[in-house]
């Protein structure tokens, strides 16, 4: 079992004939994903990979019956996107696209709130993959394998080396989620614990954190009322100074607020095991 | 993007909020030549971050002679690792109260949130701290912006409700600058009540979306080259590149910002100190890490460079490759280590190893190895 992405997922790619979009469909249908379509305006009727090319999400949801959906669009375009996939009838929307403004991401947010049973994820993520099964966006599948702990992180090359040496000592995964490290986001920390906490097939728990905002903390109160999940967490960003944004729009401290410290204080808190490097997360989840 | 004071007060003005006249002075004769004009004024340092005044950048004064003077002291004064590159002359008010206004992102929220407060003048955050309840908050809807009752119910919560008509009318002007300019911060502090009853922006502080910059470039244009930045991390922005500037001597490359940042940290658990921050994305194509590799060295405090690179899809055969060419371009001298991991990881180490570069089994050796080698005496 697993999380979000499982044999009954069916996808399509929004901008499938870009050349993100082109390469990464590619690799979703390589691992076996179930990608039904994609959407290009103006390229409807064609194929492209070996699948059908539509206009519009709605006509690709209803010719393919496609419920989730992964977004290779250029920033000015990618919110309009997230919305036309929830429009569309999608219920799991994943939008790795990097640099949309806040503003429109704020928007989204509230629109997705006339569509409850619609998750996104993102944007400006990697994605998310379950091992064996099927991903949608850009984690490579060569470093995963199926098994029991569930991967949750802020960060992209950060959650490949973990799930890499995660991998390489033979601790599979069940699914590996990158919510991006945007300030306004769709599912959390917390949400995608809780995901985990329903899945069977999932004992083991990573949550890879970074500075800024307080959704780790929100994950941690979470983990404190009682999990049955073996938890280790691990926080980047420790030596950041104040006020300097660390890449990730996200990645900033003001203040007391965000820092490194207050959420593995939280994790501790919680009874969860810190990493202080990410060499050690493997021996603390044994 | 962060606007200077009277940067942001010029775009305030632009909304239709009310501000005190002022002239900005480059040099001492300007600033006196601003107080002939306006009579008494306020010298400020113009500087992109908070406590100015306690620094002593702010000085009142009455006379041109005193202008000059006061000018005199604050250009070129350091506040905060800002040097100040010119002063705001700005005609005094007659201040019967002053009040709080401002708007941020709520990440908790994922939404904006409106502040209004009864206790202008001070710190907000310490306002929040002391007594929470007298900050009024609003999480405006997004696609319609504040409804009068809502601005209306908020300045009755925040004990302002005698001055609910302005308030509002104000308030509904400095939102535009959510929709029109992609502000994410704000702050009107204080919004000075007069003793005529015009309500007026004392200071003004207003930072726009960089991931709108794109949409804005008459902003970028306007006020983005009056502040001499950090001169590396304007040669990083030229060159495309997400970097950084931090106080300590190894510099470091890494892909992915989360990855970067971890690396940082490693450097400082080992008992060095990092001198940048620099994420060359994905791909760590060679004509990025060449780049990234430039500005790292046209920093002379730099000894040596860490780079840790996890190649997802990329070959590490092909970064170790890309990588020597870089450092044979640059002539580059100083240690160089490298941690690769990803496809073809043990191709891409034998190359680096053939051309004298040291490559570390997991980030933290290399970590160790790079703090060791800038350390040792040359």
């Amino acid at each position: 079992m697993s999380i979000l992405l499982d044999s009954s997922t069916r996808v399509i790619v929004q901008g499938i004939t870009g050349r993100e979009g082109t390469f990464h469909a590619g690799q979703m249908l390589e691992m076996g994903t179930k990608v039904v379509g994609g959407t290009s305006p103006g390229k409807g009727g064609s194929m492209h990979l070996g699948v059908p090319v539509f206009n519009t999400v709605a006509d690709a949801v209803k010719a393919s019956g496609a419920n989730a959906s992964g977004i290779f669009v250029p920033p000015p375009f990618a919110a309009d996107a997230i919305m036309e996939a929830a429009a569309g009838g999608i219920t799991l929307i994943v939008c790795i696209t990097e640099g949309i403004p806040i503003q429109e991401m704020i928007k989204v947010k509230e629109y997705l709130r006339g569509y409850p049973a619609t998750r996104l994820i993102g944007a400006n993520c990697p994605g998310l993959i379950t091992p064996g099964v099927g991903k949608i966006g850009i984690i490579p599948q060569r470093i995963t394998s199926a098994g029991p702990v569930g991967l949750v992180s802020r960060s992209g090359t950060l959650t490949y080396e973990v799930a890499s040496a995660l991998t390489a000592s033979g601790l599979g995964q069940s699914t590996i989620v990158g919510i991006g490290g945007d300030p306004v986001l769709g599912l959390t920390f917390k949400d995608v614990v809780e995901l985990f906490e329903k899945d069977e097939a999932t004992t083991h728990l990573v949550v890879i954190g970074e500075i800024g905002g307080s959704d780790e903390e929100r994950a941690a109160e979470l983990l404190a009322l009682g999990t049955r999940l073996r938890t280790v967490a691990f926080i980047s960003g420790r030596t950041a100074p104040e006020g300097k944004r660390m890449g990730h729009a996200g990645a900033i401290i003001s203040g007391n607020r965000g820092t490194a410290k207050s959420k593995e204080e939280a994790f501790r808190k919680a009874g969860v095991a810190v990493a202080d490097t990410t060499d050690q997360i493997v021996g603390l989840l044994r | 993007m962060k606007l200077l004071e009277y940067q942001a007060k010029e775009v305030l003005a632009s909304l239709g909020i009310p501000i005190p006249p002022g002239r900005v002075a480059r040099t001492p004769d300007e600033a006196a030549k601003a107080c002939a004009e306006l009579g008494p004024v306020a010298v400020k340092a113009q500087v992109p971050v908070g406590g100015r005044g306690k620094a002593g950048g702010i000085k009142l004064v009455k006379s041109p002679d005193e202008a000059r003077q006061a000018a005199a002291q604050i250009i070129g004064m350091d506040i905060k690792g800002f040097k100040v590159p010119l002063v705001y002359c700005e005609a005094t008010l007659e201040i019967d109260r002053e009040v709080y206004l401002g708007f941020t992102v709520d990440r908790d929220a994922r939404n904006n949130i409106l502040m209004l407060s009864a206790k202008g003048g001070m710190e907000i955050e310490q306002v929040a701290e002391e007594s929470p309840e007298s900050i009024a908050r609003l999480h405006p809807n997004p696609w319609r912006g504040p409804l009068d009752f809502e601005l209306n119910q908020l300045a009755f919560e925040a004990g302002l409700g005698e001055l609910a008509r302005p308030l509002t009318a104000l308030i509904k002007k400095l939102y535009r600058a959510i929709p029109e300019l992609d502000a994410v911060t704000a702050e009107i502090n204080p919004l000075v009540i007069t003793k005529q009853g015009e309500v007026i922006a004392g200071d003004a502080k207003l930072e726009t979306d960089e991931n709108a910059a794109w949409r804005h470039k008459d902003l970028e244009e306007r006020y983005g080259s009056v502040l001499e930045g950090d001169p590396y991390e304007v040669e990083a922005k030229k060159r495309g590149l997400t970097y950084v500037s931090l106080d300590g001597d190894i510099g470091i490359i890494g892909n992915g910002a989360g990855l970067c940042m971890s690396t940082l940290d490693l450097v400082q658990r080992a008992g060095g100190r990092a001198a940048n921050f620099c994420d060359i994305g994905g791909g760590a194509k060679a004509e990025v890490v060449e780049n990234a590799l430039a500005v790292i060295l046209m920093n002379p405090r730099v000894k040596g460079v860490l780079m840790n690179v996890f190649g997802g899809i990329t070959r590490g055969d092909e970064v170790a490759k890309g990588l020597v060419t870089a450092r044979d371009n640059l002539k580059m001298k100083l240690p160089l280590v490298v941690r690769m991991s990803g496809t073809n990881e043990e191709e891409g180490r034998a190359i680096l190893k053939r051309n004298g570069i040291e490559p570390g089994a997991s980030a933290w050796e290399a970590a160790q190895k790079i703090v060791e080698l800038t350390k040792a005496p040359v």
